[in-house]
């Protein structure tokens, strides 16, 4: 016991009196969390929209006034016929065309329908899908401004959003990125730091000490771990202070999830560290997973969305039950019992990590 | 009891032979040098005898303990120097001394009167970051971190590799000092004027040992006449000794050249008139005792 509080002494030093790391421990949560949540949007506006107007009727007319003032599009041309919309396509001028056929009015008053044709740009698969479905959306609208349609008669789809009444996007990433930040921290700075040991040659002292493996490996995770939670306290701190987001679960479910979430984390960047010989190594290995596991884990993308085979893969993903836990509780309030499956598997992936790091420590030798 | 017992040992990395058949013995109380240039294997020996290394055949004792089955208690009895300076460069000396001496689980001050003498020197420095002290401070430090725990063997590998002449004869010193302790001192060096400093030598290269025995019976054993060569014109004249048909090897040797004779060599008053015949003047030829480096020149003319 007197041991290890020496080696955590020695390794707190060592951390203040890096001149590099203690600025960037504490600048990152502060640069990710107040830019990242404005960047990472995924709300799309200022669709370029070529339109073909056919009919050049009060009818055709309004359709494109009320397109224009939904505030997604930006009317990028007035396209003569059907193949002038597609050059400025072509020329990616404007992402989507609607084509107003000739008689549009006429037809819509004597048969009461009438077809337009909607083309999009789907190189950028996120702003054609999304830009088609608002213009649905809209047209579907005007038919029902006008009385035709099923929707008058289906009295219209009314939806409500749940535990994040305003869709507001910033309320969805923050949670995320606090996740993202802990994970950035536990892996990397842990992954770095016995390789240092390795390079500096320290590691050669060491290992003809008596000093057990297993306590210097926990020297080294327990400086990460309080590092993690003050910047998980930082991270609130923060979200509250920009966003106004308090969560609406409890303080104590987010920060026992944290704390078992780092140890595991820390044990990642440890394995790694113990398998690699030098600093590169490590930080291209870290860099590897870590990449994998924030693409796969439902911050950027929903998990929902992925076709099955990538879905099943990010059951092993432990940046994916945290993001989870971490919405749940922050937007929803969920409670230790509802999260009794990510609480378990957060644990093993905890053991598996740390096992992993003790055996890849032992074999390096 | 002897301090370090090797029997035979035999370590390969992949296709290189680092260690062929070794046997030695250092006896308690006793200096023991391993002399060999760089790549000769004496790393691989230190990383053997302090367990960090397994040898693919062969057994070693350090303090009577197995190398391969008692580690654990080897590495609190064994205080090891290695070649490259390996303490914390981010702690001050002192933070240093007392975090090796927490590992081991003992106080400074309770080995004190063991590392005083070298201690006092870098005291001054005590509270100064290991990293920025010099080449001779450092492995000061360096000697007092692995006496902390008072060992009963000590392993040096290359300690007075870059650092200054006046440091390493203070460095030598404390090394006798420390053997009248009854400490068992295991030390390498590429470095042959060191040699004379140790109680025996064992001289090493490519991985195999040669010759072992005090400094002055491995001289002895050499069977050559040595003669020093000196002229006017040195470069020329090592050129000129070489090609002379009665040379058996010629090197320089600090600011004179030594030379030995084939058997059959005909007397040395051919060899001076030969040079003299090609422009040498103050030609300067005398018998020298031969040294550790004319051995070990001899092992790489072999």
């Amino acid at each position: 016991m007197k041991i290890l509080l020496y080696l955590l002494e020695k390794e707190c030093k060592q951390i203040k009196r890096d001149r590099f790391l203690p600025k960037v421990i504490f600048i990152i949560p502060v640069l990710q969390l107040a830019i990242l949540p404005f960047a990472a949007n995924f709300e799309i506006r200022n669709i370029n929209i070529s339109i073909v107007d056919n009919d050049h009727s009060v009818y055709s007319q309004r359709l494109t006034e009320k397109i224009r003032s939904s505030g997604y599009f930006k009317l990028s041309d007035i396209s003569l016929n059907y193949e002038d919309g597609l050059a400025s396509i072509e020329n990616d001028k404007s992402d989507i065309l609607i084509e107003i056929p000739v008689n549009f009015e006429k037809d819509l008053g004597k048969e009461g329908e009438a077809r337009v044709l909607i083309a999009a740009n789907a190189i950028n698969g996120t702003k054609g899908g999304l830009g088609s479905s608002y213009l649905s959306g809209i047209i579907q609208d005007f038919n029902s401004e006008l009385g035709y349609g099923f929707s008058q008669a289906a009295g219209g789809i009314a939806s409500k959003y749940l535990y994040n009444p305003r869709l507001n996007y910033k309320n969805y990433m923050v949670p995320g990125i606090m996740v993202f930040l802990l994970t950035l921290i536990g892996g990397f700075l842990s992954a770095l730091n016995i390789v240092s040991e390795k390079e500096k040659g320290t590691i050669e002292q060491i290992n003809v000490t008596p000093l057990s493996k297993s306590l210097f490996l926990l020297s080294k995770l327990i400086p990460f771990w309080i590092i993690g939670f003050i910047l998980l306290t930082i991270g609130i701190f923060i979200a509250w202070l920009l966003y106004g987001l308090i969560p609406v679960g409890s303080f104590g479910v987010i920060y026992l999830f944290a704390a078992i979430y780092l140890i595991a984390f820390t044990g990642f960047g440890l394995a790694i560290s113990s398998i690699s010989s030098n600093q590169q190594q490590a930080m291209f290995t870290a860099f590897f997973f870590i990449i994998i596991f924030a693409l796969m884990s439902g911050l950027f993308t929903p998990i929902s969305s992925m076709p099955e085979w990538a879905q099943w893969l990010t059951l092993f993903n432990p940046l994916r039950y945290f993001i989870d836990v971490m919405r749940m509780v922050y937007l929803k309030g969920s409670l230790l019992s509802d999260l009794s499956v990510h609480f378990f598997v957060i644990c093993l992936f905890a053991i598996f990590f740390n096992v992993l790091a003790v055996i890849g420590y032992r074999k390096s030798n | 009891m002897d301090s370090v017992v090797v029997n035979h040992i035999v370590k390969t990395y992949g296709d290189v032979r680092a260690l062929t058949d070794i046997s030695l013995t250092v006896e308690a109380g006793e200096l023991f040098g391993l002399i060999g240039p760089d790549g000769a294997g004496k790393t691989t020996l230190f990383r053997i005898l302090t367990t960090l290394l397994l040898p693919d055949s062969g057994s070693a004792l350090v303090c009577g303990l197995d190398v391969a089955k008692d580690w654990r208690e080897i590495r609190t009895r064994v205080g090891y120097m290695p070649g490259r300076f390996s303490l914390y460069q981010d702690l001050s000396v002192e933070e240093n001394l007392s975090f090796f001496a927490t590992v081991f689980n003992t106080t400074v001050k309770e080995n004190y009167d063991l590392i005083r003498d070298i201690y006092v020197q870098i005291e001054p420095f005590k509270n100064r970051r290991a990293g920025k002290l010099s080449g001779g401070m450092k492995q000061k430090l360096a000697l007092c971190c692995a006496l902390i725990h008072r060992p009963d063997v000590l392993l040096l590998d290359e300690p007075t590799t870059g650092v200054d002449p006046v440091s390493r004869v203070e460095f030598w010193d404390m090394l006798d000092r420390l053997k009248k302790q009854g400490i068992g001192i295991l030390v390498s060096t590429p470095y042959m004027d060191e040699a004379s400093r140790c109680d025996r030598i064992a001289l090493m290269r490519d991985g195999r040992c040669f010759t072992t025995g005090s400094p002055g019976h491995v001289c002895q054993s050499f069977q050559k006449l040595v003669y020093s060569v000196r002229s006017a014109n040195m470069y020329k004249l090592l050129a000129d000794v070489r090609s002379w048909p009665g040379t058996y090897a010629c090197y320089t040797f600090g600011d004179s050249h030594h030379l030995t004779l084939k058997d059959d060599a005909p007397n040395l008053e051919n060899l001076e008139t030969c040079l003299k015949e090609k422009g040498h003047t103050d030609v300067l030829l005398n018998p020298v005792k031969p040294g550790v480096e004319d051995c070990f020149m001899e092992l790489g003319a072999n």
